[in-house]
């Protein structure tokens, strides 16, 4: 989850916020961090790019990228060995 | 003082000339399928509108030369024929051509770029002169013979009718005796994969205003109008028919490419353009909607609707599931869409609508409708960057 | 430069770090701000030392305020760097920026302004047209104030220069007509 951590950072270019703030089960598209729909895609390519893993419905994102926690659940289950 | 419109031209997927587009509204025949122009990259198999002609065969319409972006080609026909269709000698009028794109030379320079990166390779550098959109509207500009105003707007998927208005503006300000104002997008893989990017695309043929709708089909083409002070109206051969009444823009301050849930913008762009034009609610007898396919656009679009047109709604269809979404180019070719449904006296189908969406109280016309009085139409544009523009053509007495 | 005074400074600073020290001097709250383009940070912060002593919100209604903007490149570095990330993967929040009007929909989200907004392309700063047209926005629009400016950013230079035009005026305004603004633009350059 660190390193999934440290790609979310890189692909979303958090500037105004610290890896280290960050739980891994924090809410992350909420108030505060400012995170939008357009993240929501990013993340979308980076299950791709990283995992091979294609999310044809954009609608199942909220629930698959709740947290850093989900989302590293998602992606053990999915992940293409 | 009136700005009335002398001339139209237009080319798109359902059509290379004003002729052939009406035919093909008639009958219902849609310009979207597969791409054959575009190929060998994964995005290139979604449905778009492509105009089925190669950039030779423009060339060859256009009296330019094929090197030039496939944009300026689109631009030079669609204008050429407009100014034509207005029959009027600009010698001695003060002319403008006031153009839009989103994408300009962007199709040979994507070409261009690709081996650059890739390989360093600076080869067949001439290809990126015309990148710039202004570049596109000067190029077309002096093979028009036009110097005496030229500019280019962009601003998303309004552009073509900011063009429109700005155009306008000039006139009635005296700036200007005339204008030649649209847009014009031609299709490029920067464009096709920055909107599968989106995941706004529809993967199949694009159904606007439908409860389950998947996303837009983009598309190409381009549209201009001939804009004329009410003087130089007076002294045409063949009297205006059509004259623009009003128009407004807004911003919906919301996000940088969907629209607020009420439609803000919208509403204050469609408000504007009816305060302007002075018409009752019940003066408007088409809607040319934005309608893109979008689950956003069409609800926030449909929901501002409502609010302005209450239980009242006056009939309406989205024309792009016959030519998709020609972004820059749409305000310009919609505009066309509206004129022809004032002088045909007919409202043009919204294909491809099963299910009418839940959330709202009206459903657009899916028949072709004949016969019918249409005095007032209102044209929506709405783009991203929270940009919306609504235009009102009325019928000339 | 704020009213003809130095506001900030930072010579040879690389232009990430230059906006990022400004927002921070500016003591701004707005994690959107990171997200944006460059074009969009240089409009951004452009404008926030415009409006440092101003409040739209307070003074006008969100359909009385617009904008007029042109600049010469467009989006082109964003562009470019979409295109590159499109060779591998296409990235949305790079796509987003590839058109030169999203700069100003995020003023637009920042102030809450609703009014007029429009985005030209021209080769250099117009300012006859910028007058002309900003001066048609309050006359026959409904709009009391106009933000209108020119912005550029391209291969690392950049450039911004906005003003504000009120209806309104008070003893520290001056008239708004283009040879005001053209001296204004030229005397920015010179120092």
């Amino acid at each position: 989850m660190a390193t999934l951590k440290k790609e979310i950072f890189e692909q979303l270019n958090l500037q105004h916020v610290k890896p280290e703030d960050i739980a891994y089960d924090q809410p992350l598209f909420v108030e505060g961090l400012g995170l939008d729909s357009i993240d929501a895609l990013e993340l979308i390519v980076l299950l791709q790019q990283k995992y091979g893993i294609k999310l044809a419905n954009p609608a199942e994102g909220p629930k698959i990228f709740y947290s850093i926690k989900t989302m590293a659940e998602y992606i053990t289950a999915h992940k293409k060995q | 003082m009136e700005v009335y419109i002398a001339g139209k031209g237009i080319i798109s997927a359902i059509g290379l000339n004003v002729e052939e587009t009406l035919q093909s509204l008639k009958a219902g025949k849609s310009g979207i399928g597969t791409q054959t122009n575009l190929t060998g990259r994964r995005d290139s198999n979604l449905p778009t509108g492509e105009i089925a002609l190669s950039n030779a065969e423009l060339a060859s319409m256009a009296g330019l030369s094929a090197d030039y972006s496939r944009t300026a080609l689109l631009s030079m026909i669609a204008a050429k024929d407009a100014l034509a269709d207005a029959d009027i000698n600009i010698k001695g009028l003060k002319c403008g051509f006031i153009s839009a794109t989103t994408v300009g030379g962007m199709d040979k320079t994507e070409k261009f770029m690709a081996s650059f990166i890739r390989d360093g390779e600076v080869k067949d550098i001439g290809r990126i002169l015309y990148h710039d959109s202004g570049a596109i509207t000067e190029l077309v500009a002096e093979a028009l013979g036009i110097k005496h105003f030229v500019s280019t707007i962009s601003t998303a998927c309004s552009s073509s009718a900011n063009a429109i208005m700005y155009a306008s503006r000039l006139i009635k300000t005296g700036v200007l005796d005339m204008a030649i104002a649209g847009g014009t997008d031609a299709m490029s893989l920067f464009t096709l994969s920055g909107f599968n990017a989106l995941m706004i695309l529809d993967e199949n043929y694009c159904t606007p205003y439908d409860d389950n709708r998947k996303g837009l089909n983009l598309g190409e083409g381009a549209g201009y109008v001939v804009l004329v002070s009410e003087k130089v109206a007076g002294k045409l051969s063949k009297a205006p028919a059509v004259k623009l009444t009003g128009y407004a823009n807004a911003n919906d301050a919301f996000h940088q490419t969907a629209s607020s849930p009420e439609g803000k913008g919208n509403y204050l762009a469609m408000q504007g353009a009816l305060k302007m034009s002075g018409l009752e609610i019940s003066a408007i007898d088409y809607i040319n909607l934005h309608g893109t396919g979008t689950a956003n656009n069409d609800l926030s679009e449909g929901m501002a609707i409502q609010r302005i047109f209450g239980e009242r709604v006056p009939k309406s269809s989205s024309t792009k599931a016959f030519t998709g979404h020609t972004l820059g180019a749409c305000g310009g070719i919609e505009a066309i869409f509206s004129m022809m449904a004032i002088e045909q006296k007919m409202i043009f189908p919204n294909l491809r609508l099963k299910t009418p969406m839940k959330e709202l109280g009206f459903v657009p016309v899916t028949e072709l409708m004949e016969g019918v009085e249409v005095k007032n139409v209102l044209s929506n544009s709405f783009g991203f960057g929270g940009n919306c523009s609504s235009l009102i053509f009325s019928k000339v007495n | 430069m704020y009213n003809n005074s130095l506001f900030f400074e930072m010579p040879d600073a690389e232009p990430v770090v230059f906006f990022n020290d400004i927002y921070k001097a500016l003591n701004i709250n707005y994690p959107k701000f990171f997200k944006m383009d460059n074009l969009c940070k240089v409009v951004f912060l452009a404008v926030e030392v415009l409006l440092k002593d101003v409040s739209l919100r307070d003074k006008y209604k969100p359909e009385e305020t617009g904008i007029v903007f042109s600049n010469a490149n467009s989006s082109l570095d964003t562009d470019i760097r979409y295109f590159q990330s499109s060779l591998e993967a296409p990235s949305p929040a790079l796509f987003v920026y590839t058109l030169p009007n999203v700069a100003i929909g995020e003023l637009c989200i920042r102030h809450g302004i609703k009014g007029e907004t429009a985005c030209f392309v021209f080769d250099i700063f117009d300012a006859l047209f910028q007058a002309w047209y900003a001066d048609t926005l309050l006359e026959t629009c409904g709009i009391k104030a106009c933000i209108s400016g020119w912005a550029d950013f391209y291969d690392g230079k950049f450039e911004a220069f906005f003003y504000l035009v009120e209806t309104g005026s008070d003893n520290l305004s001056i008239k708004h007509n283009s040879e005001n603004i053209d001296k204004l633009y030229n005397q920015v350059w010179k120092n």
